[in-house]
């Protein structure tokens, strides 16, 4: 039971990334390097943002405090990584073979946006996937027996929101819309903060408007990179 | 048939792109092995798809790999990515400036930053590629060693330590640990600098037999003797009974066909795959028998020593390098990876055009414009994916490695060749190295058959790196993911890729061989404390209430 849990919340969380590296990133060198780079400035987000909060001794027991923290951190290393990618355009234009990374800008900002959320889906769950192997099971002297499905659906939830955030993230700053800026910031602080209420085991309060902000943060990253429903309709009747 | 050591070419390259010459410094066997490769295309005439293979660039290593092997211990990390690309493109400058900068053509001095800016654009480009032909390895490595630690916790425990490291940790006291174990890594640094210099020595006194024997010996305790081990660990962890004639029999054909792909030839897969599976044991070696701390200090020391070896002007790779191609001879088959794809001859599969672009395009864009070729056609070349050389592999020996066998004519010939190119070569190498290469300049009105022939032999990139580097990446992510935190050990990995990448990175900025070991175990080293002492607490309580950041 606990290894068809393990793997049920792993395909759950991590099945769909995996599909969109495979069929989107594997295929092209750079864009595992710059999906590694991405993931790698990630981590050093959570670095400082795990120091802030390590340091301040005494906000350690309130996980808000950090949590605020780290978002604002990451939101500014998502920005760090929009320069270094800008600045790099021209090379990376020499660098690749396959052109369509720079041709279409969103490319960088997507895959750049996954390399985010894998990375913080991986961290934010790997611990708890190698526990639900067992011998233990969750959820039979106290905790939720929901734990790690919550726990995996969730992470699943913010990995698409990190690519779509850095997919608005990118265009609003080339085209310089400031308010896509603040709606990024804004539902990443909002949907961490919603899990806050995952403590007191209110998962239909966070699930769902979790996803429904995915859902829209997907509808506005897909219109920003100019789909539209002219678009969508001419893919589904595949012309 | 024009060989030239190629003077013009060496000097603009020491100036220009130095790095193609500075990194075969260490590995000049495998590059003065693909340049020399010309005047042996040469004498066979356009050798066709076949003897493209005998070029794979196995052939030389640097031989402290072979140290590796030892169960003593005493390896060299020896690290040396070795980009051939960029040796080759140094090597045709020339005709790249001709062709991609246009002020050039008009008869100017080449502008050496130009050319400068060019040659990192090529060695970039091939760079993407091959930093990917790395990480796959590099990561399997690491996966065998952490799916081995996190399954089997014979390699875990501590219970039976190296000789070489008399002081085991035991006392409480961190100050006496601390001094333990840094006097266990600097008596393995001893050892390790020891065995460097007998192999120097060895080599020097042209005692062959012995360095091949003691490579053979140790490959073979690895293949056999560890590989034994790990299979009954495996088994016993897995609780499988297994009889002793199976097992004999397994490993008996597990190890010979090891020790063929290894020092004879196999399919390159093949011989990956056992390469990889000897670092990966070898990695579980030092897991399991080097004390807890003195694994951490040994990592630090080891690539502080891999900076010393490889940069240093009397770095002992270096002159084991400098020896070998004194005598023009190849190193003998130590223990290297190679992401080697020994591009075959495009000629074979596609129409005449598109051919040249892109056999211009995998040769780094610097061959001279041929008949067919427009001047500009850049862009044509730009968007040819390289990757599809290496599927063009075409011929009915793909994928073994002939240069051990067949080759030994032709390099014989190519030898000679180069002896005498140096002869009449003038001392000019300023440093220890050559490149020997046609000049495409000077053979001004090549004929297309020569073109051709430079064109096949450019084809060959890759990057090697060591069995050193696999085995203390692998130490530093099996032993991080020991403590039972799979974050750490994914911070260890990216921060170890990234780091690689910053290597390769680095190599086309600096144009000098870079060791891999010191930027890539300095990530991981920080990445590994910092998230186990910082990030773990943070991620650990987030994840306990379900707190997604």
């Amino acid at each position: 039971m606990t290894v068809a849990e393990f793997f049920g919340c792993t395909f759950l969380a991590f099945g769909p990334p995996l599909a969109m590296f495979i069929f989107t990133i594997a295929h092209d060198p750079i864009r595992i390097i710059i999906l590694i780079a991405a993931a790698f400035v990630w981590l050093l987000s959570l670095l400082i943002s795990s120091t802030f909060w390590f340091a301040i001794v005494p906000l350690r027991e309130y996980l808000s405090f950090g949590l605020v923290f780290s978002i604002f951190f990451q939101e500014a290393f998502r920005y760090v990584i929009y320069i270094v990618l800008r600045k790099t355009e021209r090379g990376l234009q020499e660098v690749t073979q396959n052109s369509r990374v720079t041709e279409n800008k969103h490319i960088l900002a997507y895959v750049s946006g996954l390399g985010f959320g894998i990375i913080s889906g991986a961290f934010a769950l790997v611990n708890v996937l190698a526990d639900s192997v067992g011998p233990a099971t969750m959820g039979l002297l106290s905790g939720t027996n929901v734990f790690f499905i919550t726990s995996a659906a969730q992470t699943l939830c913010t990995v698409l929101l990190h690519t779509f955030w850095s997919v608005i993230f990118f265009n609003a700053l080339d085209t310089s819309r400031y308010s896509h800026v603040a709606y990024v910031v804004i539902s990443h602080l909002f949907v961490s903060c919603l899990t806050l209420f995952n403590k007191q085991e209110l998962y239909y309060a966070t699930l769902i408007p979790s996803y429904l902000v995915t859902i829209l943060t997907g509808i506005l990253a897909f219109k920003v990179v100019g789909g539209s429903l002219v678009t969508v309709k001419r893919f589904v009747t595949c012309q | 048939m024009n060989v030239f050591p190629n003077r013009t070419l060496n000097r603009s390259s020491s100036s220009d792109s130095s790095g193609a010459d500075e990194t075969t410094a260490l590995m000049d066997g495998h590059i003065s092995d693909s340049h020399i490769r010309q005047p042996e295309r040469g004498i066979e005439g356009l050798g066709g798809g076949n003897d493209q293979r005998k070029g794979r660039a196995r052939v030389t290593t640097d031989p402290n790999y072979g140290t590796i092997n030892d169960s003593s211990g005493t390896d060299i990390p020896g690290v040396h990515i070795r980009p051939n690309a960029e040796a080759t493109r140094s090597a045709a400058n020339g005709p790249a400036r001709r062709r991609r900068v246009p002020p050039n053509e008009n008869g100017g001095p080449p502008n050496e930053d130009d050319e400068w800016l060019e040659g990192e654009e090529e060695v970039l480009k091939y760079g993407a590629q091959h930093v990917i032909k790395l990480f796959a390895p590099v990561s399997l490595c690491m996966l065998v060693v952490v799916a081995t630690i996190n399954a089997v916790s014979f390699y875990s425990t501590k219970d039976v330590y190296f000789l070489y490291t008399p002081f085991h940790e035991l006392s409480p006291d961190p100050g006496t640990k601390i001094w333990n174990a840094l006097a266990n890594s600097m008596i393995l640094m001893v050892v390790i600098v020891l065995m460097t210099i007998l192999l120097i020595v060895l080599y020097k006194k042209r005692c062959y037999k012995v360095i091949h024997g003691w490579l053979i010996l140790s490959s073979f305790m690895l293949l056999f003797i560890f590989s034994y081990l790990y299979l009954e660990e495996l088994l016993r962890a897995y609780n499988i009974p297994l009889d002793y004639p199976t097992a004999i029999f397994l490993m008996w054909n597990f190890g010979v066909v090891g020790m063929m792909s290894i020092h004879w030839h196999g399919p390159l897969r093949l011989q990956q795959a056992y390469l990889i599976f000897v670092a990966a044991l070898m990695a579980l070696v030092f897991i399991k028998y080097l004390p807890e701390w003195t694994a951490w200090a040994v990592l630090g020391v080891i690539s502080i020593w891999d900076l010393i070896a490889v940069l240093s002007p009397k770095g002992p790779l270096r002159i084991l390098v400098e020896t070998a191609q004194e005598r023009n001879e190849p190193i003998f088959p130590a223990l290297i990876y190679s992401s080697t794809i020994l591009y075959s001859y495009m000629g074979t599969n596609l129409p005449n055009e598109i051919t040249h672009s892109a056999a211009n395009h995998s040769a780094g864009n610097r061959l001279p414009a041929t008949g067919n070729m427009p001047l500009n056609s850049a862009a044509n070349a730009e968007g040819t994916p390289l990757v599809t050389f290496s599927s063009q592999i075409n011929d009915a020996n793909a994928g073994f490695t002939q240069e051990w066998s067949s080759g030994s004519n032709q390099r014989v010939a190519r030898r000679q060749i180069e002896v005498q190119a140096n002869n009449t070569g003038n001392s000019n190498r300023s440093t220890e190295y050559r490149t020997i290469t046609t000049d495409p300049e000077q053979s001004g009105s090549a004929n297309p058959r020569q073109q051709t022939v430079q064109q096949m032999e450019e084809e060959e990139k890759g990057i090697k790196l060591g069995l050193g580097d696999f085995i203390f990446y692998s130490v530093l992510v099996g032993k991080a993911s020991s403590y039972g935190d799979w974050n750490t050990t994914i911070a260890c990995f990216v921060a170890i890729l990234i780091g690689l990448c910053l290597t390769l990175l680095l190599l086309a900025i600096c144009r000098k061989a870079l060791p891999a070991l010191p930027i890539s175990i300095t990530f991981g080293l920080i990445f590994c404390f910092a998230t186990s002492a910082v990030v773990k607490p943070f991620m650990e309580n987030l994840s306990a209430q379900q707190i997604f950041i």
